[in-house]
C-alpha cells in the first residue's frame, strides 16, 4: 500500500461505483470494512508518515516495513522548479538507489512551502530539516550525511542575518509568526495523492456538510465571518445564501482562479500545492447551494496548476468523490477545468462568466448579480481560490474556531505574497489584523541591501501604495480602505528608496489601460489621460496644473465606471499623491526624480578624479557611448547615452555619477 | 477536435486554444472552420480571439519567451531585462526574429514573483536574473 487510497489488501470492499458513507473513514481510521490489525497498522503508519508529526528523530514504525522511515520533501512548486528542482529530484532519487535505501525512503513531491526565494526546497522528515538552495550536487551529501549518518548537511541549512544555522524550519523567522491555515498542508503533502489530503483530513469537512441540512452548512459559513478572498471582501455566507435562494433549479458554482494581479501567485500556490482543499470547498458550496456542476477557471499562465487540478478531479472521480451520488448521499457533482486566454479584466465576475460561455470577457453591469443571473443565465456562486480553500476548515473546526481569529469584522487569516524590495519574499498566511511593519520586517526580514523602506503596495492595481508613517495599520479590509489601498488579493509589494512612486503610479495606469476591455467611456479614454499625464511628468514635462487634472479625472473615473476594474483603477494615482505629493512636485517643479530612476530626469558623468580607466564601464555600456583611453579618465557622450545604468553598476570606484 | 466539441458549450475559446496549439499560432483559415463547425459568425470567432491576449495571429518563434513586467518584477529591475532581450534579439514587443528562433512578449505577472525579475521561455521559468545571464540562458534554446 503507497497511498491511503490503495486498497490494503484483497478483502477491500471499496468500490466508486457503490460509494458508502463510511469510505473516508474506512481509508483513513480503519478498514472498517473488515477486520485485520495488518491492515489497520499500515494505515496508520502512512498517516504518521504524512503527518510528520513524529516528533522522535526516528519514526516509531520501523517494524512496518511498507512504510518508509524517512520521507524527503522536495518543493515541485514553480518557484522552485525555476531555480533548478528537477535535477534534484533526479539526483536524489539516484542517490537514494545508489545507496540501496530505496525501501526506507521516500521521495514525496509537494507543492510550494511559500519561501521560493531560498529555492530549490527539501524537507526531511522526520525532524523538520529545512535545506534551501540545494543543488543536485548536495544530493549524495544528505543522503549520506543525514539519512544514512543521522547528521545534518550543515552547509545547506537557513541562516539567520547573524549567520547562525536555524534546522528545524518552524524556527525560521519567516514560518514562525505565520498562521498557516489554507497553507498548512502546502509543501507538507503530495498534492498529486489525494491518500494524503485524507491523512491530512482531507474531506472531513465536507463529510461534516453532507450530515448536516443545506441551510445550516450556508448558517455555518455566515457565523465564521468568513469573507471573499478574491478581492472585494463579501460576505461568503451571505452571497452563498443569495445563490441557494435563487429561484431556479439549474444552478453554478464558479472558483475563480484568475489571479491577474500582477505581484500575487497565492492562488497558484494553492492550486498546485492543495488542489484538493479548493474541490473539497466547492463541493461544500455545491452541496449548500443545491448545484451539480462546478467550473474552475483557470488562467492559462499557469500550466502545472491545470495540470495538478485535472488529476486530482480524475482521483476524486475515481473514488466516488466527485459524481454521481457522492458517497451514498444522494448528491451529485461535477467539476470542469476552463483555461483562460490572458486577460486582466476576466477576473472579474460578470466577464469570467461570459468568457466560460466562450465570448470577449466584457463585464456587464450588476444587478442582476450572478447569484440571479449568472453562468448561462442560471444563478451562479462565484469564489475565489483561498475562498474555497478555507471552507473545509471551516466546516471541520466550527465557525467559532475560524471567528476567533482576526480583528473587528475581519475574521479568519489571510494569505499574502510578499514580495519586491524585502529580504524574504514569499508567501505568508497571517491572521487578519496583524501590522504591516510585522509582516515586513518580522516576518519578511526588512529590506534587502540595508536599504530605507519607502512605500508598500497593497492590492495590486486596486490598491495603494502606504508610507511608511502607515506602518503599523493593521491589516484589514476596513482600516486599508480608510486608508485608501484595499486587502484585493493580497499581493504586498514592498519598495525602498530606489523606487520612484511617480513611476509606480504610471506603471499601474499603464497596465489598467492595457487591460481595460474598452467598454465604458472613462475607464478606456480616462486611465489613458490619466496615464499621458504622469507619462508626461517622469519626462520632465510635468505642468503646474497636472496635480489638479489627475484628481479630477480620478474622481470622474471612479464614479462612472461599469465595473470594478475601471472603478478602482486611479487609486493608486490617488494614494501616491496623497502621501507622496513631494515626489510628484519634485518631478513636475525641479525636474528631479527624487529616486533616482525617471531616466529622462537623469544625467550619467564621470568623475575624472575617482576613473583609474580600467575599461569595465566602456566594455559593458550596451550603446558604446563611453570613450577613453586604458589607465586615463574615460567619458560619457551625453547625447548618445540610454541611461541604463549599467556603467554605475560595473564601476568599482564609484566614478559614475548620477543625477 | 472539431467534432469533439461541437456540440459542446462555450466551446469557441477552448477550439482556439487548440487551433493554435496545433499551428503555432491561428491561420485565418482555422478560424473560419472553427466558425463554420460551431454556426458562429466568422466576425464573432475573430473578435473573441482578438479580445485575449493568449491568441497570435502570425506565424511564431520556435521558443516564446515571455519577460514579465508585473509589479514585483518591475520593482527589481523588470524593464531593464526586457530592454536587454529586446536589444539582444533586436525585435520589439510581439516580435519574432528573422530566423524564427524567438518570439519576444512581455507579460503581466508569470506568477513566480518571489524569484523576481522573472522570464519565461516556453514552459520553463527562470528568475533571480541579471541582464548578464541572458545570454547563457538563451543558448539553451536552439
Ligand atoms: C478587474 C477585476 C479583476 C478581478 N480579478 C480577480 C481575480 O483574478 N481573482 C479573483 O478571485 N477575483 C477577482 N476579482 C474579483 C471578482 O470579481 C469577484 O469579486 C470574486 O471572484 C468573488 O469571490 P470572493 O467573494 O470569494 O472574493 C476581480 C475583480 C475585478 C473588478
Ligand atoms: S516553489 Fe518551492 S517554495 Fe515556492
Ligand atoms: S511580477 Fe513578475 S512573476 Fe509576478
Amino acid at each position: 500500500m503507497k497511498s491511503l487510497m490503495d486498497p490494503c489488501c484483497q478483502r477491500c470492499a471499496h468500490r466508486p461505483e457503490t460509494p458508502c458513507r463510511e469510505y473516508l473513514r474506512c481509508r483513513t481510521e480503519g478498514p472498517l470494512c473488515h477486520d485485520d490489525e495488518q491492515c489497520r497498522k499500515a494505515r496508520q503508519g502512512r498517516i504518521e508518515a504524512v503527518e510528520g508529526a513524529a516528533q522522535a528523530q526516528r519514526p516509531t514504525q520501523n517494524q512496518i516495513n511498507e512504510s518508509p522511515c524517512w520521507r524527503l520533501l522536495v518543493c515541485a512548486g514553480t518557484g522552485c522548479i525555476a531555480s533548478g528542482g528537477a535535477p534534484v529530484v533526479a539526483a536524489l532519487r539516484e542517490a537514494v538507489e545508489q545507496r540501496g535505501m530505496s525501501s526506507q525512503v521516500e521521495i514525496a513531491l509537494t507543492g510550494c512551502h511559500g519561501f521560493c526565494e531560498q529555492g530549490p526546497i527539501i524537507v526531511v522528515e522526520p525532524g523538520k530539516t529545512f535545506y534551501r538552495r540545494v543543488s543536485a550536487a548536495d544530493a549524495l551529501d544528505i543522503v549520506d550525511t543525514h539519512l544514512a549518518g543521522g547528521q545534518r548537511v550543515d552547509r545547506l541549512l537557513y541562516r539567520l542575518p547573524g549567520g547562525e544555522a536555524v534546522t528545524c524550519y518552524p524556527e525560521i523567522p519567516f514560518y514562525a509568526r505565520q498562521h498557516r491555515i489554507v497553507l498548512a498542508n502546502c509543501g507538507h503533502i503530495n498534492p498529486e495523492d489525494l491518500g494524503e489530503y485524507l491523512a491530512r483530513q482531507g474531506y472531513r469537512g465536507f463529510l461534516k456538510a453532507l450530515a448536516m441540512e443545506r441551510a445550516a452548512v450556508i448558517a455555518e459559513v455566515k457565523r465564521s465571518g468568513l469573507r471573499g478572498r478574491g478581492g472585494a471582501g463579501f460576505l461568503t455566507g451571505q452571497k452563498w445564501e443569495f445563490t441557494a435562494g435563487a429561484p431556479g433549479e439549474e444552478k453554478y458554482i464558479v472558483c475563480n482562479a484568475d489571479e491577474g494581479d500582477p505581484g500575487a501567485f497565492m492562488d497558484r500556490s494553492v492550486l498546485e500545492g492543495d488542489p484538493h482543499a479548493v474541490l473539497e470547498g466547492m463541493l461544500v458550496a455545491g452541496y449548500a447551494i443545491g448545484a451539480r456542476e462546478g467550473y474552475i477557471y483557470v488562467r492559462a499562465e499557469y500550466p502545472l496548476a491545470i495540470r495538478r487540478l485535472q488529476r486530482a478531479i480524475a482521483q476524486a472521480e475515481a473514488c466516488g468523490l466527485l459524481g454521481e451520488n457522492i458517497l451514498h448521499s444522494g448528491f451529485s457533482f461535477r467539476v470542469h477545468v476552463k483555461a483562460g486566454a490572458g486577460a486582466f479584466v476576466c477576473g472579474e465576475e460578470t466577464a469570467l462568466l461570459t468568457s466560460i460561455e466562450g465570448n470577449r470577457g466584457m463585464p456587464r453591469v450588476r444587478p442582476p448579480y450572478p447569484a440571479v443571473k449568472g453562468l448561462w443565465g442560471k444563478p451562479t456562486n462565484i469564489n475565489n481560490v483561498e475562498t474555497f480553500a478555507n471552507i473545509p476548515h471551516i466546516l471541520r473546526r466550527g465557525a467559532d474556531w475560524y471567528a476567533a481569529m482576526g480583528v473587528g469584522r475581519s475574521k479568519g487569516s489571510k494569505v499574502f505574497a510578499l514580495t519586491g524590495k524585502v529580504n524574504n519574499t514569499g508567501l505568508v498566511e497571517v491572521p487578519m489584523g496583524l501590522s504591516l511593519r510585522e509582516i515586513i520586517f518580522a516576518i519578511g526580514g526588512g529590506i534587502q541591501g540595508g536599504k530605507a523602506f519607502k512605500a508598500v503596495q497593497i492590492g495590486g492595481p486596486s490598491g495603494g501604495c502606504l508610507p511608511e508613517s502607515l506602518l503599523d495599520t493593521p491589516v484589514d479590509y476596513e482600516t486599508l480602505l480608510e486608508a485608501g489601498a484595499m486587502v484585493g488579493s493580497g499581493g504586498l509589494v514592498v519598495m525602498d528608496e530606489s523606487t520612484c512612486m511617480v513611476d509606480i503610479a504610471r506603471y499601474f495606469l499603464n497596465f489598467t489601460q492595457q487591460e481595460s476591455c474598452g467598454k465604458c467611456a472613462p475607464c478606456r479614454e480616462g486611465t489613458k489621460r490619466m496615464l499621458e499625464i504622469l507619462t508626461r511628468i517622469t519626462e520632465g514635462k510635468g505642468r503646474e496644473e497636472d496635480l489638479g487634472a489627475l484628481e479630477k479625472l480620478a474622481a470622474v473615473i471612479k464614479a462612472t465606471s461599469l465595473c470594478g476594474l475601471g472603478q478602482s483603477a486611479p487609486n493608486p494615482v490617488l494614494t501616491t499623491l496623497r502621501y507622496f505629493r513631494d515626489e510628484y512636485e519634485a518631478h513636475i517643479n525641479d525636474q528631479r526624480c527624487p529616486a533616482g530612476l525617471c531616466a529622462a530626469l537623469l544625467t550619467y558623468r564621470i568623475d575624472a578624479d575617482k576613473c583609474r580607466g580600467c575599461t569595465l564601464c566602456a566594455r559593458h555600456c550596451p550603446v558604446g557611448c563611453i570613450t577613453g583611453k586604458p589607465r586615463e579618465a574615460y567619458v560619457i557622450d551625453e547625447t548618445r547615452c540610454v541611461k541604463c545604468g549599467v556603467c554605475l553598476e560595473r564601476c568599482k570606484f564609484g566614478a559614475v555619477i548620477r543625477r | 477536435m472539431l467534432e469533439k466539441y461541437r456540440e459542446e458549450r462555450g466551446a469557441l475559446i477552448p477550439l482556439l486554444q487548440g487551433a493554435q496549439e496545433i499551428y503555432g499560432y491561428l491561420p485565418g483559415a482555422a478560424m473560419e472552420r472553427i466558425a463554420r463547425t460551431l454556426r458562429l459568425p466568422a466576425a464573432q470567432v475573430y473578435g473573441v480571439a482578438t479580445f485575449y491576449a493568449q491568441f497570435h495571429f502570425t506565424p511564431r518563434g520556435r521558443h516564446v519567451i515571455r519577460v514579465c513586467l508585473g509589479t514585483a518584477c518591475h520593482v527589481r529591475g523588470g524593464a531593464r531585462i526586457f530592454e536587454a532581450l529586446r536589444r539582444q534579439l533586436g525585435v520589439e514587443d510581439g516580435g519574432t526574429t528573422a530566423d524564427l528562433r524567438y518570439t519576444l512578449e512581455s507579460v503581466a505577472c508569470i506568477g513566480a514573483c518571489g524569484l523576481a525579475p522573472v522570464i519565461m521561455i516556453d514552459d520553463d521559468t527562470h528568475g533571480r536574473l541579471t541582464p548578464e545571464s541572458l545570454p547563457g540562458i538563451l543558448a539553451r534554446y536552439e
